[in-house]
């Protein structure tokens, strides 16, 4: 037994601020996200997508269909990057924000974490950015096979600056797609509704709800984060409408101003986030 | 400075149940405070509020001035917690946790793999550093929930049934690591159904029933006060089962007995008007039952006394 005398001096204790902890507590989330089977089913995922994009150009890359693709970038990395950088992203947002919150009252993993010195604002921000980092890698991944397939039709084409803002919007679309997972996730002390809540509503039902607000209702959909997220291929092409002010179809099927699709897609996130953090501060552990 | 924890009017309703009702409680200085109770009485609910687990229907804690209501990061950056065996990121190793534990405290880098191979020695998990925890037995895990919660070397240290899941020589261990954190003048704050283990290390105890505190003192106070209401209690084993029932009715009865309850079939516990005489005269007289008297043993221990008598008075 190796017996603390009173003799012994008193461990040199500092807390550290609540932002350094919630930094800190970041660190040890990724560690066990990058640990963890799901992280590694993910990159399946992923590197399975990339590869049928990657056999299926390469096979019919001489068709008429994918010749115009092959030869444009602003046509490829539109159609290629923008269609499959959403899925990614609510995939990523599922497998490392669905039971973020919900996981540590099933997993009972945070009554160890709320014995700690910390506020309950440094879990979810901790827990937030590391949900933030491990889906941003996983957004990476997904781009460099893109490019890769890239380089390899378009040479020295294969670069465009609209990619470079393509993928910042990217980015802003999935931090609000991570903040309405965390929002889920807090809501239930059950993980499997998280899981299930985003990938239905950011897989589909935004879009259901887009077309019938324009379809029906017809007035500009901007309350709907689909409407905003459509930016992520909207910057490919000439003539972007790179405003405040979204532009329509004959008064029906609109496009989001990139400036606008920005504000929407904070504004999903700083309202998820508030009302999330707002939940989990008066959750109780039972 | 000494250690302090207060409650002050600490009541917690879920829904219309009362769990935990005005609860006053200050506990002032380095010892060992055992919180005893029946299942559902309320102990567990208290050790959450205490470290804002849950949040209090009415009233306040306090760890060394501190309001945990307030400012959880600051209250509990003095207390070691230990409460509901929780469970740890699966894929980290004690290392790791542990590690976590002292980053998010602050343990000072000068300080940190000293402290986290002193608390992985006493809590005899060494050999197991590095491995994954999810992969442990239950009596291990807690283990190395102990050491997290002493990782910081913590004044106030505060453990719900810290002994649950492990071996009887972890809780001789665990006996063994709350004397060394009396020695150097630590308040703990341990709720436990084990009566041996408080008598053991608890230098004062605190009893709750249904949400209420029945009592709060020291060890030997609590006994003593018992002592002097006058009736002492006695174990009778029987040579074969009989059936109980009409027994102890038949015991109760006899003059000085004050209650008799049937321990398992062929055990009776008796409670009579204390004093040698009595004693003699109560053996005869069950002797003269005839219902197979093999021994008559003083109760397991006083305190054992004491609960029973307290908790079976708010039935
Ligand atoms: N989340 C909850 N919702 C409703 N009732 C609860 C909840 N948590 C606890 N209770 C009730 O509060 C009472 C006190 O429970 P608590 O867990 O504090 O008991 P305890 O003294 O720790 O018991 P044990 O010795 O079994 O651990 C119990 O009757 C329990 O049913
Ligand atoms: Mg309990």
């Amino acid at each position: 037994m190796a017996a603390e005398s009173p003799t012994t001096p008193a461990v040199r204790l500092r807390v550290p601020e609540p932002l350094p902890q919630a930094f800190k507590l970041m660190g040890y989330q990724l560690r066990e996200y990058l640990r963890s089977r799901r992280f590694i089913a993910l990159i399946a995922i992923i590197a399975t997508i990339g590869a049928l994009i990657t056999a299926v150009v390469a096979y019919y890359h001489d068709s008429v269909a994918l010749h115009s693709l092959l030869t444009d970038n602003q046509a490829f990395y539109g159609s290629f990057w923008a269609g499959g950088a959403g899925v990614v992203i609510v995939l990523a947002a599922v497998f490392f924000g669905g039971d973020a919150i919900a996981g540590e009252f099933q997993n009972k993993t945070g009554y160890f974490l709320m014995g700690l010195p910390l506020r309950r604002a440094s879990v979810y921000i901790g827990k937030f950015l590391a949900a933030f980092v491990a889906s941003v890698a996983m957004l990476l991944l997904y781009l460099a096979i893109i490019l890769g397939n890239g380089v390899y039709y378009l040479g020295t084409n294969a670069l465009p600056w609209e990619l470079g803002a393509s993928l910042v919007l990217a980015i802003v679309y999935l931090s609000a797609v991570l903040g309405a997972t965390f929002l889920f996730s807090s809501l239930f002390k059950t993980s499997a509704y998280g899981f299930v809540l985003t990938a239905i509503l950011f897989l589909f039902g935004f879009t259901i709800l887009q077309e019938l607000i324009e379809g029906l209702v017809r007035i500009q959909p901007w309350m709907v984060i689909s409407y905003a997220s459509s930016a992520v291929g909207g910057v490919f092409g000439t003539g972007v409408n790179w405003g405040l002010n979204g532009t329509s179809a004959g008064g029906i099927f609109w496009t989001a101003g990139i400036a606008e699709a920005v504000l929407i897609m904070l504004g999903y996130l700083v309202v998820t986030a508030a009302v999330g953090l707002w939940r989990f501060e008066h959750e109780e552990f039972t | 400075m000494a250690p302090v924890v207060e409650m002050r009017g600490l009541t917690k309703q879920f829904g219309r149940f009362t769990a935990l009702d005005n609860l006053n409680l200050r506990l002032d200085g380095g010892k060992c405070v055992g919180f005893l109770g029946p299942n559902g009485a309320g102990k567990t609910t208290t050790l959450k509020l205490l470290t804002d687990m849950i949040f209090p229907t009415a009233g306040e804690c306090f760890i060394n001035g501190i309001s945990v209501q307030d400012r959880r990061r600051e209250a509990l950056s003095d207390a070691g917690v230990l409460i509901e065996s929780p469970e740890i990121y699966p894929s980290l190793t004690p290392n790791e946790a542990l590690g976590m534990v002292a980053d998010l405290r602050g343990v000072a880098p000068a300080d940190r793999a000293g402290r986290i191979r002193t608390v992985l020695a006493e809590v005899k998990m060494t050999e197991w550093a590095d491995q994954k925890v999810g992969r442990f037995s239950k009596g291990m895990k807690q283990r190395i929930n102990i050491a997290s919660a002493l990782v910081h070397d913590p004044e106030v240290v505060i453990l719900d049934e810290p002994s649950t899941g492990l071996d009887p020589r972890g809780m001789a261990e665990v006996r063994s690591i709350v004397r060394d954190l009396k020695k150097s003048r630590r308040l703990i704050f341990m709720s436990s159904h084990i009566l041996s283990e408080v008598v053991d290390v608890c230098d004062e105890v605190a009893l709750v029933n249904k949400g209420k505190l029945l009592f709060y003192d020291t060890l030997e106070n609590v006994t003593t006060r018992f002592a002097a209401d006058g009736h002492a209690s006695v174990d009778v084993s029987l040579a074969r089962p009989v059936d109980l029932g009409p027994v102890s009715q038949k015991v109760a009865g006899l003059s000085g007995v004050r209650s008799c309850t049937p321990l398992d079939a062929k055990r009776l516990r008796v409670q009579f008007d204390g004093g040698a005489e009595n004693q003699e005269r109560l053996l005869e007289a069950l002797v003269g039952l005839r219902i197979g008297v093999i021994g008559m043993t003083e109760s397991e221990s006083a305190l054992e006394e004491v609960y029973l008598s307290q908790v079976s008075r708010g039935d």
